[in-house]
């Protein structure tokens, strides 16, 4: 392999040098969709242990489950969150195709779709005997739930080398903001109204720009 | 894909610990990463830069890369993140002859117009006060510093003594750096 045309100048063979001594055996890092895999993991965790917190939080998942829309808005933020996760650990990686980050669009859409579509019938056919509870305690759900969240991710992230920091913060941002959005439906007392779905919207967005902005910092000071 | 195995090979060895392999591999890897670099434009002092940058980077990220998966394509990928790094450094972006806002804003390191104007009537000056010289010192001045013949040339064709020649151009320029310094003085004084 011997290319005459380069031959290499004396301070890159001293570079050379000094990281072939400096070389120390490592572990390759398991493939991205395991590393997203191990970060869900963490995220039923937390989610069980919020659940043995709190008294009955079937009965809400039951009552959520029944709804269509809010099953498939349930499903495409659980979705969003797994494949949002499998993109941020693909483009941590050198060499992976900046593409992989339109993986998580579709359950996005659907996530976002389907909470549109339960707002809308919210509005047209109000569930009857349902109190309006304040808002605040969703927002402040979301919030509390995505930093130990994001905190984990962005440390998991840092071990690879994302090459677009800010890509791979704000797909580990979207996968955060899902998560959270898909662990508070168990701990939802009521049918969410407009109000709730805004608070939410706000919440998830806020989430995912400062992971892109805090994160994108973190991942590139490298 | 000789290369692409061979480079794999190496890669897999380096993430065991082999120092070895591992200096191999970063020697090979020198045409690639300098390919992609000269591919962004950088060249010179700039381009050995981020060829040793996407080394660095290639050393802290070793364990990114997975031993299932091509290696060229992880490494490239390094190599054209710190190409545009080091690209973004320099400010060096490429000048578009077509962008009319670059062409017109590209500095223009020759002399100003008027310097052409000033060196002329300087020469002028100069040509004056030597013209107003004794022939002696005229002739001194002339062969010896504006033609820049030697003094043994000079003292051959005119017949006088290297002394006398010697003698004169010290004259010569005592007298021209009286008068042009003159000129200056008088043209401040005139000024102020």
């Amino acid at each position: 392999m011997s290319d005459s045309a380069s031959r290499p100048g004396m301070p890159t063979e001293t570079l050379i040098g000094a990281l072939a001594e400096d070389l120390a055996p490592v572990r390759p890092l398991p493939p991205a969709g395991l590393r997203a895999l191990a970060w869900i993991g963490a995220v039923l965790i937390l989610g069980l242990g919020l659940a043995a917190g709190t008294a009955e939080p079937s009965l809400h998942l039951a009552g959520h489950l029944g709804v269509p829309d809010r099953a498939v808005a349930l499903a495409g933020a659980a979705l969003t969150a797994l494949t949002a996760a499998y993109a941020a650990f693909a483009t941590s990686v050198p060499g992976r195709a900046a593409a992989w980050a339109l993986l998580p669009l579709p359950p996005a859409l659907l996530w976002i779709g389907a909470s549109g579509l339960g707002c809308l019938r919210a509005y047209l056919a109000p569930a009857a005997g349902v109190a309006e509870g304040p808002g605040s305690g969703c927002f402040t759900f979301i919030v509390a739930v995505s930093l130990p969240l994001s905190l984990l991710l962005v440390l998991m992230l840092r071990r690879a080398c994302p090459l677009r920091p800010n890509l791979t913060a704000a797909l580990g941002g979207l996968a955060v903001a899902a998560a959270a959005a898909t662990l508070l439906v168990p701990f939802h007392p009521h049918e969410a109204t407009a109000t709730d779905l805004v608070i939410h919207a706000v919440a998830v967005a806020g989430v995912i720009a400062l992971n892109g902005l805090a994160g994108g910092r973190l991942l590139s000071a490298r | 894909m000789a290369l692409e195995e061979t480079l794999a090979a190496a890669m897999r060895a380096a993430q065991g610990g082999d120092a070895a392999a591992y200096r191999a591999l970063l020697r090979d890897c020198l045409p690639v990463i300098a390919a992609r670099v000269r591919a962004q434009g950088l060249t010179g002092a700039a381009a050995e830069d981020a060829v040793q940058d996407t080394l660095v980077t290639l050393h802290r990220a070793r364990a990114s890369y997975d031993p299932a998966r091509p290696f060229l394509p992880w490494l490239r990928a390094i190599a054209q993140r710190r190409a545009i790094d080091a690209q973004r450094r320099a400010g060096r972006r490429p000048r578009e002859v077509h962008d009319p806002v670059a062409y017109e804003g590209e500095a223009d390191d020759r002399p100003a117009p008027e310097a052409g104007l000033e060196a002329g009537e300087r020469a002028a000056a100069l040509a004056r006060a030597v013209a107003a010289l004794p022939a002696g010192q005229r002739q001194a001045v002339e062969e010896l510093a504006l033609r820049e013949r030697s003094l043994d040339e000079v003292s051959a064709a005119t017949g006088r003594s290297k002394v006398a020649l010697k003698v004169n151009l010290h004259r010569a320029i005592k007298a021209l750096r009286a008068s042009l310094g003159g000129e200056r003085d008088g043209e401040r004084n005139g000024r102020g």
